[in-house]
């Protein structure tokens, strides 16, 4: 019999790497349309990614972002896509700036800004250098009290010139919030278009520049960042069961790491990168294992005739979150990464499944069903305060951006599986919709250095 | 045509309770007398010629009951109910009667594959499903089979059957599978 042609694999090229010739698919070409006058020059038309803001943050910063001066048509607009990251993390309402371009170099009116409402002012200028580079420079201005606060110039290939603009967004952010931006990280996820066609694919955190890492005829899920970025680990059926893979973004190169009889799921990373946790039944029900990113050396952490799964470390390596239903019901518990007793951490309710520890440790989302609707909760660890942080009803897949401040999820509005964003305050919403399939299984990937 | 159906199915059912022994019936040709010999000393008399073999039709070779159309073994899915993977009492005797068809023929492999329906997280709804397909095994191992010769995976709920959002879809979809290998 002849076996379907198995999952092909692509090599990930980010921009900031050495690059071999990466083409999009025409089925995944998205980019980010915000509904304002993002004028995208000279990139042949690819199918767009919407994303729509639905709820904003208790606390926005005000902010004028003027169109940068340039000195002919850049392929990118720099000031647009700073405009549509800051709004994106609802802590920031833009303030109109109107079409006049304004320089890092030129002389500015703070007090005008400031009547139109703008607290602070970005401006800046892309120019063409003669190697075919660009110089971009920009500038943060407090209008309030009347100072810069921030400058800084790049120079960057075309094919960086998206990320120079998520860099900016990036400062502007961490001036005024205090907290680390993450507009030039990336995201992980899966689009389902059909039922014998699935793909693993890798985007800027905007949805642009979406990549295809995995094409196959089977479901992919679980999709995994290592914490260094390098690798994603999955579960793919491509052999008609549930098998783990390491994928190595740079080359396309791929390792069955696990492999067993019976169904292999579940991969996440340990904070060195060194090892993973996967959920194998090899040797009875679910459990917990543990095993080196090159599949060695298999370990096992739990034994006990209940389900154990979606196994996620904390940042700082010290515990293993997990599913159980150990107690009855699925339930969050955690158990030290070196090993030792399990303790429980959610109570309310009769399920609640997908752990994800923030970054600093001090959160824990999950997904949480009750009277039939599939939500998204967080936990404060500490105060042992719960709250739900969506509005929608059909909630997956919980990751935590790597500043901890935003969560991406999927769901399904309207029928189609979309992705959503949602601040771990409940204030900020956005839902994020392709224009082909079913989009799932996000996974937020770690700062970019 | 009730009958008839009732006809077939206890036949079919005489098979599989016999374990199909049956043979098939030779043809012996019959033998040639020769003619034309020279007179040789008193030849000893001639042997009786056997009977000769009544020609028939033989009959149809043994039938796998696997692959029997109306037997017990046609079917291969397992339901459940909601969030559970307890196996309901109306499907006990068809995992048995697996069960034995796996024992009475040693060079059969079998997998089960466990299947959710839609609502619920996809690694959790993975488990579940690996519950549904071991609940199955267990019962097959009462009956005998080694646990070895029984693979069990599961698909969650990633390859539906019934794409509906109806509870009717969502039946369908809670489901375990007999395959043989």
């Amino acid at each position: 019999m002849n076996r379907p042609k198995a999952a092909s694999c692509h090599p990930y090229n980010p921009p900031a790497m050495p690059k071999t010739c990466a083409r999009p698919t025409r089925f995944s070409s998205l980019i980010l349309l915000l509904g304002l006058a993002a004028a995208l020059m000279s990139r042949p038309a690819p199918a767009q990614m919407t994303v729509e803001i639905t709820g904003v943050g208790s606390q926005q910063y005000p902010i004028a972002v003027a169109a940068f001066k340039t000195d002919s048509a850049a392929p990118e607009d720099i000031s647009a896509i700073v405009r549509a990251d800051l709004a994106r993390s609802g802590q920031f309402r833009m303030v109109e700036a109107g079409d006049t371009p304004v320089a890092e170099d030129e002389r500015v009116d703070l007090p005008q800004w400031r009547a139109r409402g703008a607290d602070t002012l970005a401006v800046g200028s892309v120019s063409h250098l003669a190697d075919g580079r660009f110089d971009i420079r920009y500038r943060l201005y407090d209008s309030v009290r009347n100072t810069q606060i921030d400058g800084i110039s790049y120079v960057a290939p075309p094919a960086e010139l998206r990320l120079t603009a998520h860099r900016i967004a990036d400062r502007i952010y961490e001036k005024l919030t205090g907290d680390k931006g993450v507009f030039a990280t990336r995201i992980a996820y899966v689009v389902q278009f059909s039922r014998t066609a699935y793909e693993l694919q890798i985007a800027d955190a905007d949805g642009a520049n979406p990549q295809t890492a995995l094409r196959s005829r089977e479901p992919i899920i679980s999709p995994i960042w290592s914490p260094d970025g390098t690798l994603l680990a999955y579960v793919s059926f491509e052999s008609h069961k549930p098998v783990v893979y390491v994928h190595a973004l740079a080359t396309g190169a791929r390792t069955a790491v696990a492999n067993y009889k019976g169904s292999n799921s579940a991969p996440a990373f340990s904070a060195d990168g060194k090892n993973l946790a996967v959920v194998l039944t090899k040797d009875g029900n679910s459990e917990i294992y543990l095993i080196g990113v090159d599949g060695s050396n298999p370990r096992r952490l739990t034994t006990n005739d209940a389900i154990d799964t979606e196994p996620y470390f904390s940042a700082d390596g010290a515990w293993i979150y997990f599913t159980s239903d150990r107690g009855g019901s699925p339930q969050i518990y955690r158990m030290p990464a070196a090993g030792g007793d399990a303790q429980r951490v959610t109570f309310t309710g009769d399920y609640n499944i997908s752990p994800r520890v923030s970054p600093d440790g001090r959160l824990l989302a999950y997904v949480s069903r009750r009277n039939d609707l599939f939500q998204i909760e967080v936990l404060d660890i500490a105060l042992n305060q719960e709250l739900t942080v969506t509005d929608t009803v059909r909630d997956e897949s919980p990751t935590f951006a790597p500043n901890g401040r935003l969560l991406l999820y999927a769901t399904e509005v309207g029928g189609r599986g979309i992705l959503a964003l949602a601040s771990t305050d409940g204030r900020a919403r956005a839902r994020i919709t392709g224009p082909n399939g079913d989009i799932r299984e996000p996974c937020w990937g770690p700062l970019v250095k | 045509m009730r009958s008839m159906r009732i006809l077939f199915t206890a036949s079919a059912t005489a098979l599989l309770v016999s374990g199909c022994a049956s043979t098939k019936l030779e043809e012996k040709p019959a033998p040639v007398v020769e003619q034309s010999k020279p007179p040789a000393p008193a030849p000893a008399p001639a042997p009786a010629p056997p009977p000769v073999a009544k020609v028939e039709a033989p009959p149809p070779p043994p039938v796998d009951p696997l692959n029997d159309p109306v037997g017990v073994l046609a079917k291969r899915s397992v339901y459940f109910d909601f969030d559970k993977s307890l196996i309901k009492v109306d499907y006990q005797p068809l995992i048995e009667a697996h069960g034995r068809y796996l024992v009475e023929h040693n060079a059969r492999q079998v997998r089960i594959e466990g299947n959710c329906d839609e609502r619920g997280g996809r690694e959790y709804n993975l488990a579940l499903g690996q519950r549904r397909a071991d609940a199955v095994r267990e019962r097959m191992e009462l009956v005998g089979v080694a646990a070895a010769r029984i693979e069990t995976i599961s698909f969650g709920k990633e390859k539906p059957k019934a794409l509906g959002h109806d509870e009717a879809a969502w039946a369908e979809d809670r489901r375990a599978d007999i395959v043989y290998r």
